[in-house]
Formats: C-alpha cells, sequence, structure tokens
C-alpha cells in the first residue's frame, strides 16, 4: 500500500474540492474494497477524504412515495429497514444475499454500487488486465473465466460486475444523486451509472473526478412479488454465479435485472416483455449476443433455468 | 522403550482419564486470545522490525537481475536481502523446490526478495518497488497434457497380485472409468509466519510448524549452520493439515532478514501468496478396473493414478487404499509422475487416500450398481480381514463392516431409494450416498520428558506440537492415568525445540505417537518413583489419587520428588508389528444431500461417520477431528479447486474469496460414532489415528449422494452445478 | 466512492515480451504509476477507546485497525487470517457492530469504543460465549476462535434488533434463533479445521440461555 494523506471532511462540499484539487486523492466511506484493492496496490490513492463524517445515512421518504436513502447508509441498515423490507423486498433480500454480517456493517449504498470486479486477474498484479493496466491484454479471456461476464463484454474484457445490492437497485429503476466538484447536483438513472468496458474497461462508470454520490433515490414502491434469487457455489459468502432480481405482478408482467453475467447488473425492457412467454423466452432475449468462454457458457443455461425457478416461485 | 510385541494390559486400560470426554485444557486460552501464535511474540524491550516478501512474478526460468534501488532507499527500509544476492542456499532435507536463494524460478511466488523495515507498513510498500528482470522459459503447467510422458516414480510402487488382466477379462460384470482430482489448498487460518532473531551464532524462531525438528535440521542446513544454534519454538499453531510439516520460506527469510538487519525480524505470507509460495494436494487422473463374479465378489481390481511434481518430487500414492481396502485375487496399482513446473505438491490431510477414495469409492458405488447390489452389502461382501496382496500377513484389527452397519442402521439407510432421481421435495431433489473411509495407521518414534515437583505436579515436555489435533489434552490425559493424578496437577509444554523429539503432528500419527513416548517416559519415572519411596516390588504398583500403592503399603507420590524433583525421559521406539501386521483405521460415511432441481446447487442435510480406529483417548477432541475433516471433505466435493491457469502456470484463484471452502450454511449439523475397540498392535496406548480417517471417504458419499438424488454421475472434482445443469430434469 | 480520475495508465512498455523471454516487474509493480507526491502528513493522531480503555495513537495513515490493534497496542487476540476480508479471524465490534479490522483504517474510528476478545472475558472468568466454545469443543487450532467469538455476540444481538438474514423466511416477521439463522448469520467466519457443527451448538445454548 502506497502512502496517502488523510483528510476527515464535514461537509459535502469540502469533500468534493478535496478530491478535484489533490492529485490522487479517492473517498473512503466504508472502505470494504477500497482498502482491499489498496493492500494488493491495484488502488494507489495519494489522498484520501473519509466521508464518513457526512451524515448522508438516513433513509428518508421522497414527496413521490419513494426513498431517498443517504449514501452513507450501511448495507446491514438498509436491508434492515421496515419500509425496504415491506415495499423493496427485492434490495432487502439482495442486500441480504451479499458478503458477510461483518462487511454488510460497513459497506454503504454508495460504494456497494461502486466496487470493483473480482476477476482473479484484475486481483493479480503480475498479470496483464486491461481494466488494471490498460493495454496489457486481457489474462481471463484465455485464462480462468468461469466466473466472468458473458454480456456485454468486449475483446478487451469480460471482467464481471460484483455487486448483489446493484442488481435490485437496477431493477427497481433507482436513480444515483452526486454532487460535482464545482457543486452541482445531478441525478443519474442507474442504467446510465455503469459503462461496459469497450476498449477502456478501466473507465467504469460516468462519474466525474470528486463528484460524490450522495443517496440513492428509489421511486414508489413497484408492489408485485419481488424474488431475489442468488446462485453460487457455496451456500452463502460467496459472489454471484448468477442472480435474478424480479418484480412480478399478477398479471404476469414484471421486470427482471441479472447480476453475475456483465460489466454492470444487467437488464432489457424488450426483454421483460416477453414474461409472459416464460422464461426462455425472456433469457434469449437478455443474453441476445452473449459472447461466452468455454468455461463460463454454462451461465446461459444457468440464467433461463433460475428465472424459470423464480417465475414459478412467484405464481406462488 | 522399544514397542515390538503387542500391548499386555497397562495402567492405560483403566480409563480414569483416557478416554473420558475432558474439554481441552488449552480451551481457556483460545477463546480468549491468550494463547500466542508465531507472529505474535513480544517483548516489551525488543525492537521487532518486519520483513515482506518478493515473489516471483513468472512461473519459470531465472532472474536476470533485481533493482532494489528504490527499496532500498524507500522510508523506513533497514535491509533488502535478494535471492541473487546471497546465492545458492542448501535445499532442506524434506522440500522439492527451494525456499529461498539463487537466480532459478522454479515455481510462481516463490521467494526472491524480503524486504525488512521499521513498519509493516512501510515494509509492505518497499516490496512494491522491487523490480525484476527475468528470462521466462516455457513450463509444463497441464496434467492432462503431461500425463502421457509421466513415467515410474523413483523406488517404483506398481504392486500387484494374481493375474489382473485375465481376470478381467473374465468378469461378467465390469467396470472400466476415469476420475479427476484437481489440485487442493490446505487453506489453514493461520498463514505462515516467524520471527527470527540472533543473539551472536544462536539463532531463536518462533514460527508454525507441525514437525518442530524436521523444521530445525532443515532451516539450520538452509543457513549453513549448526542444528546446535537453532532453538525452534511453536507451541500453538493456526492449523495445518500438511502444509506445515516441512520447512516454508518464512522461516528461511526472517532469518536472512534478522542477520542482515541485526535486529529480530517478523515475517508472515500475505494470504495471496500462499497457495502458490507453498505445497498443495497434486491434482490426479486415475483410471479404475473392477471386476467381479455375479455372486458381488471381486475377481479383479486395478487402480492407477497419474499426478505431476516439480523435478526430485514425488506421486500423490491415490492408490494407496486400494491395495488393501477390498478383498480380490487379481489385483494391480500403479502410479506415474510427469514433471510439471508448478508449486509443489505435496502432503495434504490423508496425503494419498483423501484423493484415492475419492475416486474408488465413486467406483465401488457404479460397480454395485451394475451388479444390482445394495452398496452397503457390495463392500461388506468383499472385506477382507488379511492384506490381500500378501494374504499371510492380518490386519492387526479391522471392522469395516460393523462402521457400514451399524451407520447404515444409524442414517436410515434403508429409506435411500433405490432408483437414482426419484426423491424430490419441492424445489430440491433428495439422495443418500455412502462410502467406506480407510486410512493406514503410521507410527514413527516419539520422546518426552516427565517432571514431578514436590507440590505432586507433573509437567510433561516434548517437542510435540498441537494443531488444533488436542494434543495438549490427551497427553495430560495420558500423563495423569499413568501416574495416577487429576487431571488439573499436570502440565503440558510443547513445541519447542528444547524438549525430546516426538512424532510430530501429521499423517494422523501424531496422537497415538507422541502419547505412547509420553507413556514410556511416565513407566520409566514410575520405576524412579518405586525407587526412591522404596517399593520393593513393582509387579503390583497402583498410582492412584495422588498415591503409589504396593501391597499394604502406600505413599504420596509428591514425596518421591524431594525439594530436586524427579525427572525421566524416554523414547518409544517401534519395531516390526506393522510388518507382520498392517495397520489401518476403517470407518464409514453417510451423506444426503438436496440438489437444486433449478440451478443444480449441492447442500448437504445430514452427515454421519461411524470410525474404528483403536481407542479413542477423548471422544471431544476425537470428535472434533472427525467432523473438520467431514468438513473438509465436503469442500472437496463440493468447491475446491485450484485453478491452473495453463499458459502462465499458476494457482488463478490464490485467495479465500476465490478458493471457496465450506462455510457454516454448507455445513448441517454432524454425527459422529466410534466403535469401542482397542489396538493393541498399535502401541501401549492401543489407539489408531483419527484425524485423517474422517476425510477419506467423505467426497465420494457426496458424490454418490448426488448421483442418487439427481441420476448424473459425475467423476471430474469438484461437483460444481455447471457438471450437472444441462442435464438436470426440465422444469417450467 | 471512486473517480475514474484517479485511475491511472502505467507503462505498458513492462509488458514487452519476445516468444521465449519476457520481461515484467515484479509482483505489484505493474500498478505502478508516476503520482505527484503530496506534502500532506502521512500519520495521523486517533484517539479511541479499546476494551473500555482510552487510547491515543499517532498512526501512519496506512495502518489498518487490525494491525493498530495487533502491532502497536499487542492486543493479539484478534487474528490476521486473510487481510482482505475474506475470512472473518479479524472480527471485532465496534459501537456494538462487529465488523472486519483487516478493512478499515485505524485513523477512520476517531472517538470509536472498540471491543476485542479480550474485552469479553478473560481465562478465569469467560464470557457465556468463550464457556460455551471451551464446552462444545467450538474451536480446533483456535486461530479463527477469537473472531467466531466476537462474531457469535455480535449476531445474536443483530437478531435481537430484528435484523434479517438470507434465510429470513418472512422479512416482515421478527426474526428468530434457528440453526440456519445462525449458520447463515455466522458464515463470514471461516473455520477451516471445521469446528462449525460444535460453534452453532455452542451459539444455541448461550441463545437460549439468553431467551
Amino acid at each position: 500500500m502506497r502512502a496517502f494523506s488523510y483528510e476527515r471532511v464535514s461537509s459535502i462540499e469540502a469533500a468534493a474540492r478535496a478530491a478535484a484539487t489533490t492529485d490522487g486523492a479517492k473517498f473512503i466511506a466504508g472502505g470494504t474494497n477500497l482498502l482491499d484493492l489498496m493492500k494488493l496496490e491495484i488502488e494507489t490513492p495519494t489522498h484520501l477524504v473519509d466521508v464518513n463524517g457526512l451524515g448522508l445515512d438516513s433513509i428518508e421518504a421522497t414527496p413521490e412515495g419513494g426513498l431517498r436513502i443517504g449514501a452513507l447508509v450501511r448495507n446491514t441498515d438498509l436491508a434492515a429497514d421496515e419500509r425496504v423490507r415491506r415495499d423493496y423486498a427485492l434490495l432487502s433480500r439482495a442486500l441480504l444475499a451479499g458478503a458477510s454480517g461483518q462487511l454488510r456493517n460497513r459497506a454503504t449504498t454508495a460504494g456497494n454500487l461502486l466496487q470493483r470486479t473480482r476477476c482473479p486477474y484484475f486481483y493479480d498484479t503480475n498479470q496483464p488486465c486491461n481494466k488494471r493496466q490498460p493495454g496489457s491484454g486481457c489474462s481471463a479471456l484465455a485464462g480462468f473465466s468461469r466466473q466472468l461476464a458473458v454480456v456485454g463484454v468486449s475483446d478487451a474484457c469480460i471482467a464481471s460486475h460484483p455487486s448483489d445490492m446493484a442488481v435490485a437497485m437496477r431493477a427497481l429503476d433507482a436513480v444515483v444523486e452526486t454532487v460535482r466538484a464545482d457543486g452541482t447536483k445531478r441525478s443519474i438513472p442507474i442504467a446510465d451509472l455503469h459503462r461496459l468496458p469497450g476498449d477502456t474497461p478501466h473507465v467504469e462508470h460516468v462519474l466525474e473526478r470528486g463528484e460524490l454520490i450522495t443517496a440513492v433515490v428509489l421511486p414508489k414502491p413497484a408492489g408485485g412479488e419481488q424474488i431475489y434469487r442468488k446462485v453460487r457455489d457455496r451456500a452463502s459468502y460467496a459472489f454471484a454465479l448468477v442472480s435474478v432480481g424480479a418484480v412480478v405482478h399478477p398479471d404476469g408482467t414484471g421486470r427482471v435485472a441479472v447480476g453475475g453475467i456483465a460489466p454492470k447488473p444487467w437488464r432489457d425492457e424488450a426483454a421483460e416483455k416477453e414474461l409472459a412467454n416464460g422464461a426462455k423466452a425472456v433469457a434469449a432475449k437478455l443474453l441476445a449476443g452473449a459472447r461466452p468462454t468455454e468455461q463460463n457458457a454454462f451461465k446461459l443455461t444457468l440464467v433461463e433455468r433460475a428465472l424459470s425457478a423464480v417465475l414459478v416461485e412467484a405464481k406462488g | 522403550m522399544r514397542f515390538d510385541t503387542p500391548a499386555a494390559t497397562n495402567p492405560i486400560d483403566q480409563g480414569k482419564v483416557i478416554g473420558k470426554p475432558i474439554p481441552r485444557i488449552d480451551g481457556p486460552l483460545k477463546t480468549t486470545g491468550k494463547a500466542i501464535y508465531a507472529y505474535e511474540w513480544h517483548d516489551p524491550n525488543t525492537r521487532y522490525a518486519y520483513g515482506y516478501i518478493v515473489g516471483s512474478a513468472i512461473a519459470k526460468g531465472r532472474i536476470r537481475s533485481m533493482d532494489v534501488a528504490a527499496a532500498r532507499t524507500a522510508p523506513g527500509v533497514i535491509a533488502v536481502v535478494t535471492s541473487d544476492g546471497v546465492g545458492e542456499l542448501k535445499k532442506g532435507k524434506y522440500n522439492t523446490a527451494k525456499l529461498f536463494g539463487g537466480t532459478e524460478i522454479q515455481h510462481y511466488h516463490q521467494a526472491i526478495a524480503v524486504v525488512v523495515a521499521e513498519t509493516f507498513e512501510e515494509a509492505r510498500a518497499a516490496a512494491a518497488l522491487v523490480k525484476v528482470d527475468y528470462a521466462e522459459e516455457k513450463g509444463a503447467f497441464d496434467l492432462t497434457a503431461a500425463k502421457d510422458s509421466a513415467i515410474e516414480p523413483e523406488g517404483g510402487g506398481d504392486s500387484g497380485a494374481g493375474d489382473f488382466d485375465a481376470a478381467f477379462e473374465a468378469a461378467p460384470v465390469k467396470l472400466d472409468q476415469v476420475y479427476t482430482t484437481p489440485d487442493q489448498s490446505h487453506a489453514m487460518m493461520e498463514p505462515h509466519a516467524s520471527i527470527a532473531a540472533w543473539n551472536g551464532d544462536d539463532l531463536t524462531v518462533w514460527t508454525s510448524s507441525q514437525m518442530i525438528d524436521w523444521w530445525r535440521t532443515d532451516l539450520a542446513t538452509t543457513l549453513g549452520i549448526d542444528k546446535d544454534k537453532v532453538h525452534l519454538m511453536s507451541p500453538f499453531i493456526g492449523g495445518g493439515f500438511g502444509v506445515k510439516l516441512f520447512l516454508r520460506a518464512d522461516a528461511v527469510l526472517a532469518a536472512l532478514a534478522a542477520r542482515e538487519a541485526k535486529r529480530p525480524v517478523k515475517v508472515a505470507l500475505p494470504r495471496p501468496f500462499l497457495m502458490n509460495n507453498t505445497t498443495h494436494r497434486p491434482a490426479t487422473i486415475q483410471r479404475i478396473r473392477i471386476g467381479a463374479g455375479r455372486d458381488g465378489k471381486i475377481t479383479a481390481i486395478a487402480h492407477e493414478s497419474w499426478s505431476g511434481d516439480l523435478p526430485g518430487g514425488g506421486p500423490e500414492v491415490a492408490v494407496q487404499q486400494t491395495r488393501l481396502l477390498y478383498a480380490g485375487a487379481n489385483r494391480m496399482t500403479a502410479m506415474r509422475l510427469a514433471t510439471l513446473d508448478l508449486p509443489e505438491g505435496n502432503a495434504m490431510r490423508a496425503p494419498g487416500e483423501a484423493p484415492g477414495m475419492m475416486a474408488l469409492e465413486i467406483a465401488i458405488d457404479e460397480m454395485a450398481e451394475r451388479l444390482g447390489l445394495d452398496p452397503v452389502e457390495f463392500r461388506i461382501i468383499n472385506d477382507t480381514q488379511v492384506d490381500p496382496e500378501n494374504p499371510e500377513r492380518p490386519f492387526s484389527h479391522r471392522n469395516l463392516v460393523g462402521c457400514l452397519r451399524t451407520g447404515a442402521e444409524r442414517f436410515g439407510w434403508q429409506e435411500r431409494s433405490k432408483q437414482p432421481g426419484a426423491r424430490r421435495e419441492g424445489n430440491w431433489l433428495i439422495g443418500m450416498g455412502v462410502a467406506a473411509a480407510f486410512r493406514n495407521n503410521l507410527v514413527l518414534n516419539s520422546g518426552a520428558r516427565v517432571r514431578l515437583d514436590r507440590e505432586g505436579v507433573v509437567t510433561v515436555e516434548t517437542d510435540m506440537t498441537d494443531i488444533g489435533t488436542g494434543s495438549y489434552t490427551i497427553i495430560a490425559q495420558t500423563a495423569a492415568e499413568m501416574l495416577g493424578v487429576p487431571i488439573e496437577k499436570v502440565a503440558v509444554s510443547l513445541g519447542d525445540s528444547r524438549f525430546p523429539v516426538s512424532s510430530g503432528s501429521g499423517g494422523q500419527f501424531g496422537g497415538n505417537c507422541s502419547t505412547a513416548g509420553v507413556y514410556a517416559a511416565c513407566a520409566k519415572l514410575r520405576e524412579a518413583v518405586a525407587q526412591k519411596l522404596g517399593f520393593n516390588r513393582t509387579d503390583d504398583l497402583v498410582f492412584a489419587d495422588g498415591e503409589v500403592r504396593s501391597g499394604d503399603r502406600r505413599m504420596p507420590l509428591a514425596q518421591a520428588a524431594g525439594d530436586e524433583g524427579l525427572v525421566a525421559e524416554d523414547l518409544i521406539e517401534f519395531g516390526d508389528l506393522t510388518k507382520t501386521h498392517q495397520q489401518s483405521t476403517f470407518g464409514a460415511h453417510f451423506v444426503e444431500v438436496a440438489v437444486d432441481v433449478a440451478t443444480g446447487e449441492t447442500r448437504i442435510r445430514r452427515m454421519l461417520a461411524v470410525c474404528a480406529a483403536g481407542r479413542i483417548l477423548n471422544p471431544i477432541t476425537a470428535r472434533s477431528q472427525v467432523i473438520g475433516a467431514m468438513t473438509m471433505g465436503v469442500g472437496g466435493a463440493l468447491t475446491e479447486e485450484l485453478v491452473v491457469d495453463k499458459k502462465r502456470g499458476f494457482f488463478v484463484n490464490h485467495d479465500l474469496a476465490a478458493y471457496e471452502v465450506p462455510v457454516h450454511a454448507d455445513i448441517p449439523h454432524q454425527e459422529v460414532v466410534f466403535l469401542d475397540e482397542t489396538d493393541p498392535m498399535s502401541s501401549p496406548m492401543k489407539a489408531k489415528g483419527i484425524a485423517e480417517l474422517g476425510i477419506c471417504g467423505v467426497a465420494a458419499a457426496v458424490a454418490n449422494a448426488i448421483y442418487n438424488a439427481t441420476g448424473i454421475r459425475v467423476r471430474e472434482y469438484p461437483i460444481t452445478l455447471d457438471k450437472l445443469i444441462e442435464e438436470l430434469p426440465e422444469i417450467s | 466512492m471512486q473517480s475514474p480520475g484517479a485511475l491511472e495508465i502505467s507503462r505498458r512498455d513492462l509488458l514487452a515480451a519476445s516468444a521465449a523471454t519476457v520481461t515484467v516487474a515484479s509482483a505489484h509493480s505493474l500498478g505502478h504509476a508516476q503520482t505527484k507526491a503530496t506534502t500532506a502528513p502521512q500519520s495521523t493522531k486517533v484517539t479511541f477507546t479499546v476494551n473500555g480503555e482510552g487510547r491515543e495513537l499517532q498512526l501512519d495513515n496506512r495502518t489498518t485497525l487490525l494491525d493498530a490493534l495487533r502491532e502497536h497496542l499487542h492486543l493479539t487476540g484478534t487474528k490476521k487470517g486473510c487481510d482482505h476480508g475474506q475470512c472473518g479471524a479479524c472480527t471485532v465490534l465496534i459501537d456494538g457492530r462487529r465488523v472486519n479490522a483487516c478493512l478499515t483504517l485505524a485513523v477512520m474510528h476517531e472517538g470509536d469504543s472498540i471491543t476485542t476478545l479480550e474485552g469479553l472475558g478473560q481465562p478465569e472468568n469467560l464470557h457465556p460465549m468463550q464457556a460455551a466454545f471451551v464446552k462444545h469443543d467450538g474451536f480446533q487450532c483456535g486461530y479463527c476462535t477469537p473472531g467466531q467469538i466476537c462474531s457469535s455476540v455480535a449476531m445474536l444481538e443483530e437478531i435481537k434488533a430484528n435484523i434479517p438474514s438470507h434465510v429470513t423466511v418472512d422479512l416482515t416477521a421478527p426474526a428468530e434463533i434457528t440453526p440456519a439463522e445462525i449458520r447463515e448469520r455466522m458464515s463470514g467466519n471461516i473455520c477451516r479445521c471445521g469446528a462449525y457443527s460444535n460453534i452453532v451448538e455452542a451459539i444455541t445454548e448461550v441463545a437460549g440461555r439468553k431467551a
């Protein structure tokens, strides 16, 4: 881990300013992903801006009937919130399927959205990785890729996004609120937050330098049966091979977002129109253009079957 | 004390302390953070420096040059010791790959430098500044590709009896299948760690070692110093499972770094280094052929295994159990060893039998099905009480049949559906599986010193280690039983090279052998006590309740100690009983699984092990060894695989997130039954090993249960859902 | 909460390869890039309480809470198993909540109240959870044990506070103490010796005594 300077900030403006004006600055909140990567010198900030003193840790009702979730609300608290459990069960379920009790106690809402891939080559600094070191090549393409993405990938990168929470947020049409270094605010629909790798897999989202996530807003409850099905090798404390987050209404319509298969939470509104035609039809659309490796081609079948099980469960 | 005739009745048979469910005597230390592990030794008057390892970035080749200028001038740096700088160091006897020294790279993450700094943070940062110019060479990393080049290992190893080929050819029912097991990692919780301190030519090392004397010898060899100059301490070890049997890089680096820095230095291997820097259980390809008559009697059995290792290494002896487990007049086994440039393959919990039983016990299940026999019955039909390759040589004691029958009854085996894929509960396909457990009982000489003081306190000293096995407790029980004192009066000191050399911990020999060594020392102390107290007769001596009794005479034990105390030291030396009699341990594993009909995820619902392994010295610690082994077996069945990058030549998933060992949620309540038995051929303790028996067969029982649940036979471990999903039933 | 601006591109020529030989930088250094050194101090004073005792430390910013406890305060009950949040051996309680001490910087805990295993009980005065672990043999090598015990104490409080888990059937009903709940909630604490079955029994006993 490289040496870095450290400051605690107590206002959002100060945080954004500090991050924008100091070379190599990064925000730190829960730190559960950032410190992991700093120890391996995959992340090498020279200055850390500790935003834990900013508040941003409450969950409030919005005038539109939704919830505004502070960026620093810990995963445990978000999952345990009465309103989330009642009206956004999908989100609660997704959070509880992720990591461990200890990690959920630290990890924040914003940090969870921005966590980085678990591709083993990204984690090993001796190995070529276009995401870690642009231009060095992708070791995973011809290497160990069982966990990695099958859709949204490029020749440069097949890393998958590891978040469970983000899958639920995607299905629930969450909107990310930020403050930029110049103090201006903006709202980014979650669908637009993450970028696909293309030729620049090291650029993972649309946030600008110094731009701070302040909240994630959920629209009014979607209703329906809300199910999060995470498929993994181990029964707990493991990243998803595939996960399905679904909202299914009594009339058979609904929404589906899938995790573990793409560089971002994967959702396709056109696929959802096929819900009445069953899992096969939905999966065919969702996975159109998939480019699996020999090692992760099973995910195509797995998505379809997991979705099928979710639809059966939703019917009750 | 020589042990070359079967044990007669002895004080251990009293069973006043031995065999009792006594909680671990080190429990209060371990549960309060007071047990001190290697990296934690702290003398407030010492300024420790921190060493951080640099590992090779390539799998095979040479170091052309190393640029350590930036590291040397980084903040806090005291010294940088490089592999090319120290030159060639002599390799220890027990290592295949060299741990440090020279310019040759034999495997990924091989240690090539250690950076010493005032703080851990500074050492770690500076280590990242070391730049290396490598000349990379092509290596062999793929066992399947190297299989045809594999040769008979040094020392041979092929075995046989009768005429396998003819008998197999003639057999009316046959099986010929190939099974594979992957490279596996010990993944113990405490990473390798050492603190080294020099005082002139004398070296003291606090480390995490299963075998004190092996480490001490090899460390002295590596450093080119006299063994007498090395003092090793390892009183608590955070797990080993074989990876701490042999000297490792942390101790070498700490010693070299401390010499260079002229200060005590602490070195721990970072977790992401462990899988490639140390050793692993090698992958195997195993071919098994079985022929049987329609009566279910095996007439021909063959087991061949291919594995790989670095030049100078050895094979994974996966055929070992097949020479002994089932009857059959015509048989053969063979092992072939390929050269691979992966990290060193070596012992991991039950080397040989663990992967061998993973394959053999699926094959037996398949064969039973072909014969239309219940797999429990098929195993019983083919039981043998003699070494099948050498029928004049009996087993010392063998109750495999008892294990199978007891287990079947306890587990409700009759509820198992004979038809695979027939039992469903909601979204779960339910199945039951069985496998035999088998592991040889090894014996190693073991010494101990026993001291009696005037308070009647007995202190045992031996370089034996407790890697979680319960050594502290069973050694205290042994001394208490032998000398007739309550266990509270026994103090046990372990893991120090100043103490008599013991068997150490490995190969499930530690429990039986180290207590037998303590038995020998206590027997000697009893003689000294008797003499001191003036007992003329020794044939009716009783040590009980803190007294020594003979006839009508009784004397307090403590009185024999006098002011100076009384000391006895002895060694148990094993004779030929393992040659005249085959000594093995036996068991049966029963498993019930549920397989998700949609996704193929397998979850374990019930587990039972029945073990026949001689006298159980302490049913609490013995049971823990077995449930722990069952847990590791579940990992081997379902998730554990070191994935080889066949291009770059390393294990890719080299941390605890990517190499998935079982977690709480994977493991149900586990049942263990010990059959009541003793084995007088094994030692005066009449005990045998248990810690490795517990893993042998577990994975196959899981595999067989998955087959029973789904009708899908997977012969490539681990049995992950991708190997099931295309054959699972349609869902809608 | 990272911004892409901080992602650096480093020299690709490090990987220039020919067929037979290749020159690469050693471990770690591939990710290196030149960054402007900051002049701000790289150590910070932090004050917190550990097991009820006030502590003040001037620490290298890089020091994790785990290393602050082990190397600076010599409270080595808290273990370093992986240093990457993958095993749970370093679990401590911060203001009553369990966290991985390896994945948080010590300087981020100004004013916090930290409880380690040493703060729960002593060999002669065991906490009920420590006593139950001894009784049920909920450990073998003992290295994951401090994390298991700290985690289980906090985990029972989480159930009491009605925090749900992955296996909670009804999210709108109060959380219950069942073996399945305990297993799921304890899954962030790996025990390679495989004492899980016994640990669950130890926790169940303590939970029953409390209920």
